[in-house]
């Protein structure tokens, strides 16, 4: 057991108003009025916002002038605000375990909006919870862990060699791991880029040759990851080639950048049925090979299988730019082709994209809104002509298009294997199947899990600037660890208390780690660095004898407790 | 007579249930109050005695939540242990004139704001059918009777 000197708590409360987020709901004053008449509470204030730099510097002073042992701040939620409050309470000494959140903007005043009295009754609660846990805390130390200055980097497009180059440029070393033969992912497959309309491949051979090249770069195609272990600075990663042949090699952070493909639409618009409808991808194919032959009439049908009412609901936002490029490609070998447009709202709405729209417009590519309930038909004549139907919302009648070449505009999708590879890495994916980061605003490429990062298709559709944006910042994310070299891992793990231990042996089977093995006395012991700090092994251990740093019994119990306005000693 | 307004007790793990509870208030998903959240790191954290402890203190109902079945669990696999052991418990809860559908196990994940306040309004609605609970009847009965 820790050797602690104990001392009396004294603990500071704020409340944070957060604007109105917080204060329009709950009312604050109020709140501060009861926490300074809980046990232990020598000071309570609230603030306008806690985590200004006013906030900050309030909790300073307040540790300077009230001597507090222990900060409580009521406000967000400990999942992205925790780390800002503890770097206060540790730059005015006091340990940063020694400080303990109550979440009374996103799980109470957001969520009882209308329910002023309950979300204020709720929030005391919350606050008394806190400080009853509070009371019980003991300040802990993080073991220091080295950091392998290398990164895996998982998916060989353009986001995954990006990150690569850059990472290497730094210093470290990378893994590649692309599944497919050859590196490049969907750039390898387009003709020409927006916004620039260079040959995509002149963009990317660029790149690859850079890859190829860099001697800290290792590419391993045709492979793909079969098991990761460990934890940032430390992953023990386990790679499959298309031969069945593993490789193991050590990460010390994983870049997730597997891309997305597109979504074939299958008995949509006859797609599958006649030839002549095709997707946007093939069609590019067919513009780089050349062997589009000149058509007539182009129709092309946005938003195909995307913003559904269910299923696919979102926007893939590459679509209507995709549409006008190859619209404008179109128009530029064969300027007397009609080209259609058939969109139901149109998304132009980045760097130089407007002006494509309007060059579109007068090369006399025809736009025409449809809308969702109504949309497009295409049928099939007697020599295999097709026409295209569309209700007209602005003329409010039919449209009938002769075509000889349908074109639909499909959006990316997940992978089929990303869910496999999602819990190899123990990572999410969100409600679209998409990589889900751990906050869209404030850590959009971060996932929860440290040391593991996303960047390009993989997390949403994107374009390439954007995907190339978000390549720069993993790189960098990636490279904060692998520079620091040494990192403090999580101080919550287990404790056994040896003398209560009958070497059971209950923990060390149920641990999902391996953490905990029997020493020569026959009783548990754990490795502090390899112990995740679950809790599974105390909540099984039947004697009671494990102890989790920070969610002890005592603690957790202490605040459960407290929800019910009973206070354990 | 107020209405009865159950007292909810909820062991939430770090990674999906309690992001997903997050994720409801971004998302100004309304439910009732009723509900008193505890963060553990891991659904598998949660030891029995808590949720004994808890309804002896006089909760009407007791929420554990994790992440999804079979395999979101940060750490592997805390959350078949969790499962595990809420079966067990409810049985014992019956012993104890406990409705077992005081005590739930639901599984939440980060994207799922909506599931969680669907899970508190079903759950608070189910427990104000069932009125106090009978232990807190009974504890008060012991203190004012
Ligand atoms: C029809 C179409 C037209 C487009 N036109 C343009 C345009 O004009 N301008 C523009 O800026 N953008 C355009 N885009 C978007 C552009 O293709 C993407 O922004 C870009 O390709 C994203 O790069 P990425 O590296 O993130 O993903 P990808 O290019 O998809 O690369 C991902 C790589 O990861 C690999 N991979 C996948 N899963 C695994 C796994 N489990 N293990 C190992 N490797 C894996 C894949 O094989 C692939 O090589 C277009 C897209 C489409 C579909
Ligand atoms: S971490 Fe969520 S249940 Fe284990």
């Amino acid at each position: 057991m820790e050797s602690m000197e104990e001392e009396t708590p004294r603990i500071g409360v704020f409340v944070c108003h957060c604007g109105i987020n917080i204060g329009g709901v709950v009312n604050v004053p109020e709140v501060v009025e009861y926490a300074k008449k809980l046990p232990c509470v020598v000071y309570a204030e609230e603030n306008l916002y806690t985590c200004s730099s006013e906030g900050i510097s309030k909790i300073k002073e307040g540790i300077a002038k009230y001597n507090l042992n222990r900060v409580i701040v009521a406000s967000c939620t400990p999942r992205t605000h925790e780390p800002l409050f503890r770097g206060a309470c540790e730059e005015a000494g006091v340990n940063k375990y020694l400080f303990e959140m109550a979440n009374i903007r996103d799980q109470c005043s957001w969520a009882h909006m209308h329910e002023p009295e309950g979300a204020t009754e709720k929030a005391k609660d919350l606050v008394r919870m806190a400080v009853a846990k509070s009371r019980l805390l003991k300040p802990l130390e993080e073991p220091e862990i080295d950091v392998t200055p290398s990164a895996l980097v998982i998916g060989g497009g353009i986001s995954g060699m990006t990150a690569a180059l850059c990472l290497s440029n730094q210093g470290f070393k990378v893994h590649i791991v692309e599944k497919e033969p050859e590196l490049g992912g969907m750039l390898g497959h387009l003709y020409k880029l927006y916004p620039t309309m260079q040959d995509a491949s002149e963009s990317l051979n660029h790149v690859v040759n850079s890859v190829k090249s860099n001697k800290s770069i290792e590419v391993l195609t045709s492979t793909v990851v079969k098991q990761v272990k460990g934890f940032i600075g430390n992953f023990e990663v386990t790679v499959q080639k298309a031969n069945d042949e593993t490789a193991n090699f050590e990460a010390g952070t994983i870049i997730v950048a597997t891309g997305a493909p597109i979504f074939e639409p299958v008995g949509m618009y006859g797609y599958g049925e006649y030839d002549n409808v095709i997707t946007q991808l093939r069609l590019e194919q067919l513009l780089k090979d050349g062997q589009l032959k000149k058509p007539e009439s182009v129709v092309m049908i946005q938003c195909v299988g995307a913003r559904e009412k269910e299923g696919r609901t979102y926007c893939s936002r590459i679509c209507c730019m995709t549409a006008i490029k190859n619209a404008l490609l179109i128009k530029d070998l064969h300027p007397d082709t009609d080209v259609y447009i058939l969109f139901r709202e149109l998304q132009t709405y980045g760097k130089h994209y407007e002006e494509h729209y309007r060059t579109a417009q007068d090369k006399g590519v025809k736009f025409v809104k449809y809308l969702q309930e109504k949309s497009p038909r295409v049928v099939s004549g007697k020599n295999g002509e097709l026409t295209v139907n569309v209700y007209h919302a602005l003329l409010n009648e039919e449209l009938k298009i002769g075509s000889d070449l349908v074109v639909l505009s499909t959006p990316l999708i997940q992978h089929e294997d990303a869910r496999e590879l999602s819990q190899i890495l123990k990572v999410p994916l969100g409600p679209d199947g998409f990589f889900f980061e751990v906050h869209v605003k404030l850590r959009p490429i971060d996932f929860a899990t440290d040391g593991i990062y996303v960047c390009g298709t993989a997390h949403s559709p994107k374009d390439t600037p954007e995907s190339v944006s978000q390549a720069f910042g993993v790189a960098s994310r990636a490279a904060i660890p692998m520079a620091l070299k040494r990192l403090r891992t999580e101080a919550i793990t287990a404790v056994v208390h040896e003398n209560l231990c009958s070497g059971c042996g209950t923990c060390v089977k149920l641990c999902p780690y391996g953490a905990i093995e029997k020493d020569e006395k026959g009783v548990a012991r754990v490795t502090e660095v390899v112990c995740k700090g679950c809790g599974v092994c105390a909540a099984t251990c039947p004697e009671r004898a494990i102890e989790m740093r920070h969610f002890t019994s005592e603690q957790v119990m202490a605040q459960a407790l407290a929800a019910l306005g009973r206070t354990s000693a | 007579m107020t209405e009865f307004e159950p007292k909810i007790v909820g062991f939430l793990c770090n990674w999906c249930a309690y992001a997903g509870a997050d994720l409801a208030g971004v998302s100004r998903i309304q439910y009732p109050p009723n509900i008193r959240i505890v963060r553990v790191m891991c659904s598998g954290r949660v030891d029995p005695v808590f949720i004994l402890e808890a309804f002896r203190s006089g909760a009407d109902g007791v929420l554990v939540a994790g992440c999804h079945l079979p395999s979101d669990c940060h750490y592997i696999s805390g959350n078949f242990k969790a499962h595990r052991r809420i079966m067990m418990l409810k049985k014992l809860l019956l012993q104890f004139g406990i409705e077992p559908e005081r005590l739930r196990i639901e599984w939440v994940s980060a994207s799922e704001g909506d599931k969680f306040a669907t899970v508190i309004k079903d759950m608070t609605e189910e427990i104000k059918k069932l009125g106090p609970s009978p232990l807190k009847v009974q504890v008060e009965g012991l203190i004012y009777g």
